[in-house]
């Protein structure tokens, strides 16, 4: 198959989004592998419908199927029992250096999915709100609303959380 | 949209932690937010918040990408290192998008086929696969030569019309089906078997997943596999002895039967 300038393109584009999908991916599931797993899967879906894609921004474009992919992902997870251990609250382990970086990772956590994508593709992966409306196919009403309420909580889980962090220390 | 100098409201500022304000607008805010410290205190909690996240996952983008993620190998092997997931047939794979389809972006189309979610249903069909094929006695609840009362059953129990296919030009006969839990309510499996015993099963279920193209997914211990395809919010998984040119053809049998019967909920 010959590869015209097009093709170049877009193969170019896709691979440069690649670290920022990662990242992303990262803080969508928390979990390293999983997020790569959920990279690879959007990577291969992205090339396998190059066709379907008709202009447009390619960094949007692949930020929304990795989204709906993750949303599958745990769609099919709350169908089945899961075997993952129940959140330890008396863990020593919040007070160290990392305990910043813990605390925001298990607040990210207690969002609801929608306002999490939200939140991280705005403050981690800086797409406009405009840009965050066409990946979650919803008007920028919604994903304000959405950023709002993810800020809502990520604050009472943080404010919830610090007086149990300095007792431990 | 506001004027300099109205007032703030709370969008805006999300707006302006976010970036989004016009210029004036976020003079406007600063000043603004200089003379309410309990506002100020909220933008500064959010600000913290972006900063920790950031913080804890930026530096993923700077790692080296992986190996895995080369794109020419992708294309070749679909993804192939996880060794798991390959696309069975072109055509269909054409036929499953163009049914997803429709004008505009197409991201719909171009996630359809999560592996994750239907191999959560791909999983619970190869497990009933597993645990009824080695049944003598009782490998169906309904024997095959009760096709139109089961039909009749299975549609009034998953909540849609059924159409067993019919597989006797394949040398496969209908023994049977049953009913099964499924991932969202009942789920109903059929059962083929072939001159020399061998035994397939097509497992029927509803599920909430997209249109998807067919998958290829090898079994436990490599002795069954399955594929797997969505279409019309009915998830099917053809599940056979891990013989794959054989399980192709059932399942493009199946396929082409369902697809043609018009099988499908409207």
């Amino acid at each position: 198959m010959v590869k015209g300038g097009g093709v170049a393109t877009f193969r170019q584009s896709v691979e440069a989004t690649i670290p920022a999908l990662r990242r992303y991916a990262r803080a969508l599931t928390r979990d390293a592998d999983l997020a790569d797993d959920l990279v690879q899967d959007t990577l291969v879906r992205a090339l396998r419908s190059e066709h379907l894609f008709h202009g447009g921004d390619v960094r949007s474009w692949l930020y929304t199927i990795l989204t709906n992919l993750n949303r599958n992902r745990l769609r099919s997870l709350a169908r089945r029992p899961s075997l993952s251990p129940i959140e330890d609250n008396d863990a020593p382990d919040l007070a160290g250096p990392e305990a910043g970086g813990r605390d925001i990772e298990r607040a990210l956590a207690t969002l609801v999915d929608e306002q999490r994508d939200a939140l991280l593709l705005v403050v981690l992966e800086g797409l406009t709100y405009r840009e965050v409306a066409e990946v979650q196919g919803v008007p920028i009403g919604t994903v304000m609303s959405r950023l709002a309420r993810a800020r809502v909580q990520i604050k009472s889980y943080l404010d919830g959380e610090r007086p149990a962090l300095r007792r431990v220390k | 949209m506001n004027e300099p100098n109205s007032p703030v409201r709370e969008d805006e500022l999300h707006a302006f932690v976010d970036g989004e304000l016009p210029a004036d607008r976020r003079e406007a805010v600063t000043a603004w937010l200089a003379e309410n410290p309990e506002q100020a205190a909220l933008v500064a909690a959010w600000q913290a918040q972006a900063e920790s996240i950031r913080a804890r996952y930026g530096a993923v983008a700077d790692e080296p990408v992986p190996a895995r993620f080369d794109l020419d190998a992708l294309m070749r092997d679909g993804g192939g290192t996880r060794g798991r997931w390959r696309t069975v047939a072109a055509a269909a794979v054409i036929a499953a998008f163009m049914v997803g389809g429709g004008a505009g972006w197409m991201a719909r189309g171009a996630t359809a086929a999560a592996p994750s979610s239907s191999g959560s249903i791909t999983a619970d069909a190869l497990e009933a696969h597993q645990l009824y094929v080695v049944e003598v006695r009782h490998p169906v609840e309904v024997p095959g030569n009760e096709r139109d009362h089961m039909t009749a059953w299975l549609s009034k129990r998953l909540g849609y019309a059924q159409h067993i296919p019919d597989l006797q030009k394949l040398g496969l006969k209908l023994v049977g089906g049953r009913l099964l839990p499924g991932p969202t309510g009942a789920a109903a499996m059929y059962m083929y078997e072939g001159a020399s015993g061998e035994r397939f099963t097509l497992y029927c279920a509803k599920t909430t997943t997209p249109e998807s193209a067919l998958h290829f997914r090898e079994g436990a211990g490599d002795r069954f596999a399955a594929v797997t395809w969505v279409s019309d919010k009915a998830a099917y998984v053809v599940s056979g002895p891990s013989e794959r040119d054989r399980l192709e053809q059932v399942s493009k049998a199946i396929y082409d039967q369902i697809d043609s019967d018009g099988w499908k909920k409207s």
